[in-house]
């Protein structure tokens, strides 16, 4: 590929569209890192979720309770995969993770390792590995607008603006809101919190849920680029673990930031030298590792 | 004593009290009137800080009785205990780094109405409001104080427990932070001390309970206190 402004740009873009979904998915995992001190494994088997709760109620669900003409819209997709996402995850905090906090963090690790496998088995053994398209995508959606330098699917440029919005109103809500200051201070002395009256496992359960939910929303924007697959979170979930451990655990901003910038720089190794990009992120990784362990935002403990 | 005292805040009876497998506190008896202000002191490791840890349910186990106005609290979750109108300082003071100054004294949710209002407080700290948008940790130790007792005086608790305060504070802080207790004293706070420093307590208080191996060694009232010198400063080792 010759290298032009116009090639380096539209794979820049195209880059930044991966990295929103990478920023979306690690700030969630930063999320509940924080509080729960759990590297939530379950992660990218939740997204996976949230595109199937899209694609079944689109498809399925209609008929399953004898309305075959209704069809859960994109629209409303977008709301409700995050809820029922958020509630199963709730549902997971209170009955199983919430047994665990007294123990090594770990055992957090290995049991939501396990229901990432079971949930991908389950959806494995019923659906298609190869993927099924989901065709809800909204009208208005359709084509593509012009950008000054390429063309670039309006979806794409919707699920970048949209992604971007959610990231940026969560960072709000953590760093400047009263809400976001119990949710930081749980972070650093949970104890203390409880200790002043708020009721700190409740506030443990609704993160646990925001997080996963936002991991639901993404698999909501992912289905109508990307085909509806049991597998689609296990490839996305490696690489973005890679983007939490470069940004480092610390920082909301990091994850976003780190997300986003990773993207960009996939999308750019493709210019340059395209069989490399699926591998420049985990190089990236292990230099950030030897040289600043704790992350490009992680504070060193 | 205690039947001059026209109420009781807190009764705390045969309470033992364990974190993991150590056993830290072997049955506990004390009692606290309204608008009264008791020292723990002892020895370090006596188990003082686990007798305020275990009041807040900060510990992680315990057993027998604490009741605060009466209501049993052994069962009761931490963050109800809080709103039976308890304020906890932590030795540590635990100021959130990751929160500004004024984040930090408004953390705290109110559980009482009449707490002081972030204006009075205000006008008690004025440093405080200088400073009400640096990070919490990057006040001095003596501001840090401050704040730690600030946030608990919005929340309307009338019971506070204050560990350590004067500890490594230069002694000009140490007056002013007396000058505080002195004041909320006046204002009919109850108030529970551990304190290290016997010459900044012993003016205050009304009563001194010594703690020696987890247990009340000796519960000695203020006007005893100039006879007992001599045991007392056997328990403390001094």
């Amino acid at each position: 590929m010759e290298i032009t402004f116009q090639t380096v740009m539209s794979q820049v873009m195209l880059g930044l569209n991966n990295g929103v979904f990478y920023a979306i998915l690690s700030l969630g995992l930063a999320v509940i890192f924080g509080l729960l001190n759990i590297v939530n494994f379950a992660h990218g088997a939740l997204y996976m979720l949230g595109a199937y709760v899209a694609l079944l109620g689109y498809t399925t669900l209609g008929p399953l309770i004898g309305m075959p003409d209704f069809h859960l819209n994109y629209w409303a997709a977008l709301l409700v995969a995050p809820m029922v996402v958020g509630a199963l995850g709730m549902a997971i905090e209170r009955t199983m993770l919430r047994r665990l906090y007294k123990f090594d963090h770990l055992y957090g690790l290995l049991l939501t390792f396990g229901l990432a496998l079971i949930i991908q088995g389950v959806f494995t053994n019923f659906f298609n590995v190869s993927g099924d398209p989901y065709d809800a995508k909204p009208e208005i959606l359709n084509g593509a607008v012009s950008l000054g330098f390429m063309m670039f699917p309006k979806y794409r440029l919707w699920v970048i603006v949209i992604s971007l919005a959610v990231c940026f109103g969560t960072w709000f809500v953590i760093e400047r809101t009263k809400l976001g200051s119990y949710l930081r201070a749980g972070t650093e002395n949970p104890e203390l919190v409880k200790a002043f009256g708020v009721n700190v496992p409740l506030m443990i359960t609704l993160t646990y849920g925001y997080g996963v939910g936002l991991a639901a929303f993404a698999g909501v924007l992912a289905a109508p680029i990307y085909s509806v697959s049991p597998v689609m979170g296990a490839e996305m979930i490696i690489t973005v673990f890679a983007v939490v451990v470069i940004g480092g655990m610390g920082s909301i901003m990091g994850a976003i930031v780190t997300g986003l910038l990773l993207g960009v720089v996939e999308g750019f190794t493709k210019v340059v030298y395209a069989p490399a990009s699926s591998t420049v992120i985990f190089l990236i990784m292990v230099v950030v590792l030897l040289v600043k362990p704790a992350g490009l935002f992680g504070r060193e403990s | 004593m205690s039947d001059a005292v026209a109420k009781e805040m807190l009764k705390i009876s045969g309470l033992h009290a364990w974190y993991g497998e150590s056993h830290i506190l072997h049955g506990v008896d004390l009692a606290v009137g309204e608008g009264e202000l008791v020292t723990l002191l002892g020895r370090n490791g006596a188990g003082r800080t686990t007798i305020l840890k275990s009041i807040m349910g900060l510990v992680g186990r315990r057993a027998g009785s604490i009741t605060v106005q009466g209501s049993e609290t052994i069962g009761m979750a931490t963050h109800r205990i809080a709103h039976l109108g308890l304020g906890y300082c932590p030795e540590e003071r635990g100021i959130f780094s990751s929160l500004s100054v004024e984040e930090n004294l408004l953390l705290p949710p109110v559980v009482k109405s009449g707490g002081m209002s972030v204006e009075e407080i205000y006008e008690m700290f004025p440093n405080l409001k200088e400073r009400r948008g640096s990070m919490g940790t990057r006040l001095s130790g003596g501001e840090q104080q401050m704040l730690a007792m600030a946030r608990i005086l919005r929340t309307g608790a009338r019971l506070l427990l204050l560990d350590e305060i004067t500890e490594g504070l230069a002694p000009v802080i140490v007056q002013a932070l007396g000058r505080l207790i002195k004041q909320l004293k006046e204002k009919g706070f109850t108030i529970i001390l551990v304190e290290q420093n016997f010459r900044f307590a012993a003016p205050l208080a009304d009563r001194h309970y010594v703690i020696e191996h987890g247990a009340i060694a000796e519960m000695i009232v203020k006007d005893e206190l100039a006879g007992s010198m001599e045991r007392l400063n056997r328990y403390l080792g001094v």
